[in-house]
């Protein structure tokens, strides 16, 4: 049984990302009164994409060619590392905090050196904005998932989940605190609105989708598909750390089913409100972005100091 | 066996390796090559008998205590102490010497004919025979005198390359800093001298109750000032990015990853051995220090586009990280919980061992670029992933091993580090918490920034074309070099993926400090490699999150390349250009790269841009010739602190000159005065 779970928990963050992808967009669409494309749509996307013939710049060296498989391979294990509809798997080592945190900077380290690695001056700006970016908001990320750890009194990830399943309202504030500091975060990593628009191919605005501007074919879907799948990874952190119910008591087949049909349900719920999010609001200029990952950094500080003074 | 290994007889073999090979070199004054050899093999032997000799002494947990018997002077005895700290840190001296020595065969043959390979060679091995020395001495005075000889002969190599004018004034400001750093340290000795009345350290220890508080808060912020300046903290760091990238690289190499470190050797052997019990604020203090350090390392750092100069900003920061570990040790520890303390003494030295490995690394392949392409200026290269691929490789390595990504060494170091932090955090009361979370902060932003740092370090090096003529006649470096280098880069990820072994054994090291001896620990390691922390707070294991991350890459890589797409063609055309013709100013620059982080930090980095623009014609500005934009990082410490101090100075020695007009019936007179001062004081 425990080989089966392991094998759902490495397959679960790419089988279900696109379709996260999709209900954005298609919440997005309709919003903006369009039909919009099947959910389904990334899916086929990455699907033809794979198949493609691929064109590859002159200039590029092997970090380019390696770079996709690499971040890739990061969004893998850091969602099999990563508490998905099951609260305690068997202790992984490797559901340390910091080891999350870690791990998917190596997917941005090499994904900025990708996008400098062909000469095109759109790869150049997109990694600078994209370290950025990124170098700021590693100070809340932690600091947020510090907040659950220090609650709990431990940093493994599924020690939190299947810790605050009881969870004692004098921890409420601090909770709300850290888990609106996530979301900045989230948003910031993922690549979505106020920070850069997924959408977009245009010079001034683009920060992700520049990087990635070289590829194409497998490599291009393979890109994608990590970006999507880095989505469901913050998706899941947050639903899971600061919202952990709907979790399964025992291992049986049904309960299984049950919890990844919360789960799904949890994800849901975080598309829409990212859809939503960015239907009505617009992209903040560059040097105000500092600003709102800052903030992100404080809210948790403060509920860092909350937490001491309750305990 | 190991008895032999770690007498005394053979830590005398071991220095006088370098002896030999130091005074041997400079006969051959007129023959380079056979002085490299000479100097080199001397240095490979001495650097490996030290690794013997440091690891049998770690594993055998033997402490060596021996005097020279000499009878000139009675406060002057040559005593050695070789307890596990120094022997680990002998070890980390040796092995980064064994690495830097090979290296150094290839590498000194760029000097042939165009300096004097002898005098090289005797500094150099005079240098690491002297680092060994600083860290073994027992005694306050025989400690200064190798300190000096520590400091003296890494000046000589640091003025070595003296056709360059930048590299002597360089030299100059080192020295002067130097001396101080020595005349603070003298000022502590000096003190615990006068209450103790001795300068043998074992001694101190023994009799530290005697020394008063306020005493020994002087001899702490003495000592700290002085050491510190050695290690590099902010704000008494402004000779390391100046002498660091004028030395040899493989010079460059040993003083920032092993030098800046006898001061760290020194600050855990007084405030953690010789001088506890320690009042509480010590720790909060080198706390605060290690945050600013770590966060305004690597700030300077993105600023910089010397290659050279940003790998000696890192250096600032790593120390900074460092003495979070030894901060948080300290503070621990006078709030008597040892085990935390232990923790956090035990993230210090691992990090310490890290930050020598992987800088040295950085310096070594950053020399290969350099001594190719004969410019430090990170600008001028672009595309060198072609034409050095494996120097590329290393310098990637290291990269990654700097920023603290898994599965090599710096990530467990740094976890580490956090650990202690944490703990701090959760254990502590009200305002000693905010100094943790200040401190945590501090190394969380510093990761994400060292991150964007090294991409732009190794982009704008290694990746896209090359921005300059010079670097299509680049060639790979010659094997000396590469196995130099890439020894160490196998050396980052070994003790990555062995880190719980590794934490093991700094353990059995740390204890081995007496404060520590009975004490439980707050890391565990168990059988299969896991570190715990504080009974689960958190655990890694390298091992696993190695074999994790490899399986997983050859498993996607063989899904995608053999399963899914297996008749993909791929075409190579150029890169898109938008219609224009692509040339290598379209790229980005490491000024460019980082000039948003400047931007956001303005308020600390303060820059200043220049724009000038010239014109065809100076009377209807229509069309511009050139335009120049010229952007600069202001020098805080120079005009805030050093300049204000040099007036003061200035000012004062402008009155002094009132009493000294060159008569000499003045000067007799003044000696008359003196002399009567003097014996109504006495009598």
């Amino acid at each position: 049984m425990s080989i089966l779970i392991w094998i759902i928990q490495l397959i679960f963050v790419p089988a279900f990302s696109p379709l996260c992808v999709g209900i954005i967009r298609k919440i997005k669409a309709k919003l903006q009164n369009r039909q919009g494309a099947n959910v389904f749509q990334p899916y086929r996307d990455i699907w033809k994409l794979l198949h493609k013939d691929e064109v590859v710049s002159k200039d590029a060296s092997w970090i380019f060619r390696f770079t996709p498989y690499i971040v890739f391979t990061v969004t893998l294990v850091v969602g099999f590392c990563i508490p998905l509809f099951l609260p305690h798997v068997l202790g992984f080592v490797t559901s340390d905090i910091l080891f999350i945190v870690y791990t998917l900077a190596i997917g941005t380290f090499f994904m900025a050196l990708a996008g400098m690695d062909t000469g095109s001056a759109f790869g150049g700006f997109g990694s600078s904005r994209e370290m950025t970016i990124s170098a700021l908001a590693e100070g809340g990320f932690i600091f947020s998932l510090l907040t659950m750890a220090l609650i709990v009194g431990s940093s493994n990830l599924f020690d939190i989940t299947s810790f605050t399943r009881s969870v004692n309202s004098q921890y409420f504030l601090p909770t709300i605190l850290a888990f609106c500091g996530f979301f900045i975060i989230l948003l910031a990593e993922t690549a979505r609105f106020p920070f850069d628009n997924p959408a977009t191919h245009l010079e001034l605005t683009m920060i992700h989708e520049a990087m990635i501007l070289e590829y194409s074919g497998k490599r291009l879907a393979l890109m994608e598909w990590a970006a999507s799948n880095k989505l469901l990874i913050f998706i899941a952190l947050g639903a899971n750390l600061f919202f952990p119910f709907g979790f399964p008591t025992n291992v049986g087949f049904m309960a299984l089913a049950l919890g990844i049909f919360y789960f799904l349900m949890k994800m849901f719920l975080f598309c829409v409100a990212i859809a939503v999010l960015e239907s009505s609001i617009a992209k903040f200029r560059f040097f105000r972005l500092p600003d709102l990952l800052l903030i992100s950094f404080i809210f948790n500080v403060v509920a860092i100091g909350l937490i001491q003074s309750i305990k | 066996m190991l008895e032999i290994i770690t007498s005394p007889t053979s830590f005398f073999i071991l220095l006088s390796l370098f002896f030999v090979g130091g005074i041997g070199s400079l006969f051959f004054l007129k023959n380079d090559k056979q002085a490299n050899g000479w100097s080199s093999f001397f240095a490979i032997v001495g650097s490996l008998w030290g690794l013997f000799f440091s690891i049998a002494a770690i594993l055998t947990k033997s402490s060596l205590l021996f005097d020279v018997k000499t009878s000139f002077f009675s406060l002057f005895k040559m005593s050695f102490h070789i307890d596990l700290l120094s022997s680990f840190f002998i070890f980390v001296i040796s092995l980064i010497a064994l690495f830097c020595s090979i290296y150094g065969i290839g590498y000194i043959r760029h000097y042939y004919k165009k300096y004097n390979i002898g005098v090289l060679g005797f500094f150099y091995n005079l240098f690491i025979g002297s680092l060994i020395l600083v860290v073994t001495s027992s005694n306050g005075i025989l400690f200064l005198i190798f300190w000096e000889i520590m400091s003296i002969s890494s000046y000589f190599l640091v003025v070595y390359d003296n056709h360059d004018d930048d590299n002597v004034k360089a030299g100059l400001l080192y020295l002067v800093m130097t001396y101080i750093g020595t005349s603070f340290i003298i000022l502590a000795f000096l003190l615990l001298y006068k209450y103790i009345g001795s300068f043998d350290f074992l001694i101190i220890k023994d009799n530290i109750a005697l020394v008063p508080t306020s005493i020994k808060n002087i001899v702490f912020v003495s000592a700290f000032i002085g050491f510190g300046l050695k290690a590099g903290i902010i704000p008494l760091h402004i000779w390391l990015p100046a002498a660091h990238p004028a030395a040899p690289s493989h010079v460059s190499a040993l003083m920032s990853g092993v030098m800046i470190k006898s001061g760290i050797y020194m600050m855990v052997r007084l405030f953690l051995d010789i001088l506890q019990p320690v009042p509480f604020w010590w720790g909060l203090v080198v706390l605060v220090v290690g945050s600013i350090s770590a966060l305004l390392g690597v700030l300077y750092a993105l600023t910089e586009h010397d290659i050279k100069r940003l790998l000696a900003y890192h250096s600032i920061e790593n120390i900074g990280i460092i003495l979070l570990g030894l901060g948080s040790a300290l503070t621990f520890y006078s709030l008597n919980l040892p085990a935390l303390a232990l923790l956090g003494l035990m993230a210090a030295l691992f990090h310490t061992l890290n930050h020598a490995i992987f800088k040295a690394l950085l310096f070594l392949s950053a020399g290969s670029v350099i001594n190719e392409t004969h410019t430090r200026n990170m600008e001028e290269y672009g595309g060198l992933i072609k034409y050095m691929p494996q120097t590329a490789l290393f310098f990637l390595i290291g990269s990654v091993a700097i920023s603290a990504l898994p599965p090599f060494n710096g990530f467990f170091s740094e976890w580490l580090t956090y650990q202690a932090l944490f703990q701090g955090i959760a254990q502590m009361s009200f305002t000693t918490q905010w100094v943790f979370i200040l401190a945590t902060g501090s190394l969380a932003f510093t990761g994400g920034l060292a991150l964007a740092c090294f991409v732009k370090a190794f982009g704008a090096t290694f990746l896209a074309r090359p921005r300059s003529k010079e670097v299509t006649y680049v060639k790979e470096s010659v094997l000396s070099m590469r196995l130099g280098m890439g020894g160490l880069a196998l050396l980052t990820l070994l003790f990555g993926i062995f880190s719980g072994y590794t934490i093991s054994l700094l353990k059995t090291i740390s204890q081995g400090l007496n404060i520590f001896k009975d004490s439980a620990s707050a890391v565990n390691v168990s059988s299969s490699q896991s570190i715990n922390v504080s009974n689960g707070f958190s655990s890694i294991s390298g091992m696993f999150v190695f074999i994790l991350l490899i399986v997983t890459t050859f498993l996607v890589i063989f899904v995608f390349k053999k399963i899914i797409n297996k008749k993909q063609k791929e075409c190579t055309t150029n890169t898109w250009d938008c219609g224009t013709n692509l040339t290598p100013r379209a790229e980005i620059t490491a000024t460019g790269f980082s000039r948003s982080i400047i931007l956001i930090f303005k308020g600390l980095l303060k820059p200043t841009i220049q724009h000038s623009i010239e014109y065809y014609d100076d009377q209807n500005r229509y069309l511009p010739k050139s335009r120049t934009v010229t952007l600069n990082i202001g020098n805080m410490y120079h005009t805030y602190l050093y300049q204000p101090l040099h007036m003061v100075i200035n000012k004062l020695s402008v009155r002094a000159k009132a009493i000294q007009n060159g008569n000499i019936d003045l000067y007799i007179s003044y000696i008359f005065v003196a002399l009567m001062l003097a014996l109504l004081v006495i009598l």
